[in-house]
């Protein structure tokens, strides 16, 4: 599936500029503020995770990007075009995996496939992107005859079906078994080597640290972080930890650069096994949960997502 | 490939997709041939409809409530059809899916328009075949009567489809839409002339009647499957072809501007 430059180009966009840019971006439901003043370039080619906790605003920032939803304020472009304008040759060189759909699908997967990239100018063939998704088998299959993980990947099929030089996905693995997920991120490998740029958001840390070349980390709107993906809440937060339980049963733990030192020790002080000894190098997920709790962004109990949610159903 | 090749690709999938689905299937295709194989049955023994006082000429019951099955045939395709269709594919994301991608909401029209088309076409077919067939109700030879048949069917179809499209804006979910599309499409029948003889109701409901659309879509068929005589049973005593163009005219701008504004691939929150 070789995808090429395709010559499709906005006025006065060069291979240089970022695909997408975002400056300052606000989007208020009423008093409530979903997106508070966000900003961040993904550049041609990269593929960008954006994380954060349910309901932090990165679904809303992602559909303002799609040209789902009006920004109240701020600067966004993609692909060099303003998505509030978004035209029809604009959406043809966009892939979009939508968080959840649930639709009925009485046409078989080989169908589907068939019908949307009739929708585009220069599709790719049926039968390599159900190669590429794993569904060959269940090519005369109809969509809701599926399981959900199948399901999944026929979303991600739809999304690519297009040849798209810019792909986002939004928790494209939900439902996935590992065995589906670890397919899934070699398609996104690919993908990535023909040029895609990708904007991923999941709540599966490792599958961010495996696809990413950078991160951005949003809690209650505003960008906490954002960085190379093993860069991400600076050097510090990747220092190994050791802990263990000291003579009265209290967990103690220390950062160091030197965990062998410090268990050494630990061993001469206790003279033998120190008790529930660990030596921990901070993974991405511990690194983002650090960082999510300390801008006070743990899953809020009525989300802003959700307000956005019914916010727009008073207001249709 | 342009917005008219793939509209023409949206009518094949769309078509396909009505007749996968038991609902649509049953209460908007089948739901007229059920109905007027019960009245015909039920009234059987009732003898024929304008008979003189020794039971002698007159038409049988079935052959009476032909127009009207007709009539209701063209709205559940366009109105019922549509109206259900379209806001349950809001509230499920296809029509959010569909926004995503380069399709043209004209072309998206057309595979609607033309799924109720053909199947409006293929169910009044039917409905010919079977009332002539199974039933033997006698169907018109002259040509003329087949070309009226023809212009009412199209502006009868084509106004319903667009209503539905409009009426799709109403239900505020896809679980509501039938409970919202339904009662709406079946008083409208009852007071039109489908279920029950026009000539038989109250004049202010058949009044009220007039100002929708369903009323003249069985006035049209009636005019084409009734012989002369009933004309005197309307309410102005003739077939008024004239106000049934007009009426269903109106009732086309309408639904054209109404889903003009009121369409939209997503409920957007600003």
């Amino acid at each position: 599936m070789p995808l090429g430059g395709r010559g499709w180009k906005a006025v006065g966009m060069s291979d240089s500029d970022p695909v997408v840019r975002v400056r300052d971006l606000h989007k208020s439901y009423g008093s409530a503020e979903a997106v508070a003043g966000v900003s961040f370039d993904i550049e041609r080619g990269e593929t960008f995770a954006l994380l954060g906790p349910n309901g932090a605003g990165k679904s809303t920032t992602i559909e303002i990007l799609e040209g789902y939803r009006y920004r109240t304020s701020g600067e966004v472009s993609v692909l060099g075009v303003d998505p509030h304008h978004g035209g029809l040759g604009w959406k043809a060189r966009l892939g979009i995996v939508l968080q959840s759909t649930g639709e009925s699908g009485a046409v078989t997967v080989a169908e589907q496939l068939t019908h949307f990239a009739g929708f585009y100018p220069n599709p790719r063939k049926v039968g390599d992107v159900l190669d590429a998704v794993g569904l060959r088998e269940q090519a005369a299959t109809r969509i809701n005859k599926l399981s959900g993980g199948q399901r999944r990947r026929v979303d991600v099929a739809l999304g690519i079906i297009g040849r798209p030089e810019l792909l986002f996905l939004d928790e494209p693995t939900t439902g996935f078994d590992p065995q589906a997920r670890r397919a899934f991120w070699d398609l996104i490998r690919m993908l990535k080597s023909e040029g895609t740029t990708i904007l991923l958001t999941t709540h599966y840390l490792d599958e961010a640290a495996q696809l990413s070349d950078r991160a951005g980390v949003i809690a209650r709107g505003r960008l906490i972080d954002i960085g190379a993906i093993d860069q991400i809440g600076g050097a510090d937060a990747r220092i190994p930890l050791v802990r263990w339980r000291d003579a009265s049963g209290i967990e103690r733990e220390v950062r160091t650069e030197t965990p062998a030192a410090v268990v050494t020790s630990l061993v001469d002080q206790f003279h033998g096994e120190p008790v529930d000894l660990e030596v921990i190098r901070p993974s991405l997920e511990d690194v983002y949960l650090e960082l999510v709790r300390a801008a006070g962004g743990e899953e809020p109990e009525r989300t802003v997502d959700a307000i956005a949610q019914a916010a727009a159903e008073a207001s249709a | 490939m342009s917005m008219v090749n793939l509209g023409a690709s949206r009518v094949t999938y769309e078509t396909k997709v009505y007749f996968r689905s038991f609902d649509t299937l049953f209460f908007t295709f089948l739901f007229p041939f059920i109905m007027l194989g019960i009245f015909t049955t039920a009234f059987s023994a009732s003898g024929n409809i304008g008979a003189a006082p020794d039971g002698t000429g007159g038409i049988s019951v079935g052959a009476y409530y032909l127009p009207g099955m007709l009539a209701a045939g063209m709205l559940l395709s366009g109105v019922q059809n549509l109206a259900v269709d379209i806001a349950t594919e809001k509230g499920d994301g296809t029509l959010k899916r569909l926004g995503g991608t380069p399709l043209s909401p004209i072309s998206y029209f057309i595979g609607k328009i033309g799924q109720v088309f053909v199947t409006g076409i293929l169910q009044a077919a039917l409905l010919l075949v079977f009332a002539g067939l199974v039933l033997g109700i006698a169907l018109p030879t002259d040509p003329e009567k087949w070309a009226t048949f023809a212009w009412v069917f199209v502006l009868g179809v084509v106004t319903s489809a667009f209503l539905g499209i409009a009426l799709s804006a109403l239900p505020r979910s896809g679980k509501s839409a039938t409970a919202v599309v339904i009662p709406i499409v079946l008083i409208l029948q009852f007071i039109s002339g489908v279920y029950l003889r026009f000539d038989g109701l109250p004049e202010w409901m058949q009044n009220l009647a007039s100002i929708f659309p369903l009323k003249w879509m069985a006035q049209g068929m009636r005019s084409v499957f009734l012989p002369e005589s009933f004309a005197a049973l309307e309410q102005n005593g003739s077939w008024d072809l004239g106000l049934v163009a007009i009426a269903l005219s109106v009732w086309l701008v309408v639904g054209l501007v109404l889903s003009r504004i009121t369409f939209r691939w997503i409920r957007r929150d600003t």
